[in-house]
């Protein structure tokens, strides 16, 4: 085994350029959707009895409860549009360098713009 | 060669095809359920359990629910390599994440079969 496998890495000692910062963030919303789980679980048990359902919808129409909602569906929805720019890759789309910043920056700009729209369906 | 015993797949290439695979599952059901949504002006009671007590639709929903764990399996265990070094620690780690993925699934699938 190669012992001078770049493994472990450490996270200080990187620089942050636009393609690190969107596979980053693809990392930690995936990290935090994962510990989401019993949530989404937790409300869909809730939802299917009629006190329940009302129970569930009457907590999204609070501040909090519709912040973290928010904030989950946008994470998925960035989690979601990043892993599709994953497949574009494994089909060799966008691999170059200066595809990868693109794909980064489109990558981006589209979690933005689908976090407002969210926001907008939310409130 | 390094071997991935607390990894889902046998090898980086199963992981790999498991992760893409799931992430179809998972993007077809929100797909769906965006459809669903935007397709009622508004979601009542009965029509969100009618939803869910179609057989093929507690298929589908049990499917996702599986794509979710697996491909969460998979990713944390790449996030886990990558940035917790100690060995002990790191098996710990990835041995929560093991039973707390069956756990959510064996509890969904009770949530969802309950309907």
């Amino acid at each position: 085994m190669n012992k001078n496998r770049p493994v472990n890495l450490n996270l200080g000692a990187f620089k942050w350029p636009i393609t690190a910062i969107s596979s980053g963030l693809h990392r930690i919303t995936g990290i935090l959707l994962f510990l989401s789980i019993p949530f989404w679980l937790w409300a869909l048990q809730e939802s299917f009895t009629a006190d329940g359902f009302v129970y569930v919808k009457g907590l999204l129409s609070g501040i909090i409860a519709k912040a973290i909602a928010w904030l989950l569906l946008s994470m998925l929805a960035y989690h979601i549009v990043a892993g599709v720019r994953h497949l574009l890759m494994d089909a060799g789309i966008g691999e170059t360098l200066e595809g990868g910043r693109r794909g980064s920056y489109t990558v981006l700009v589209l979690g933005v713009l689908s976090a407002a729209l969210i926001g907008v369906w939310l409130w | 060669m390094v071997t991935s015993a607390t990894s889902l797949g046998r090898s980086g290439l199963h992981d790999w095809i498991i992760q893409r695979i799931t992430a179809v599952v998972l993007a077809a059901y929100v797909i769906y359920f965006l459809g669903f949504i935007f397709s009622a002006e508004v979601i009542e009671f009965s029509v969100w359990k009618h939803l869910f007590s179609q057989v093929w639709f507690k298929v589908f929903s049990l499917l996702a629910l599986a794509s979710i764990v697996f491909h969460a399996w998979i990713g944390m265990w790449i996030v886990s390599t990558d940035y917790i070094k100690p060995t002990g620690i790191r098996l710990v780690f990835q041995a929560f994440v093991i039973l707390f993925c069956f756990a959510c699934l064996i509890w969904g699938a009770q949530i969802l079969w309950g309907v």
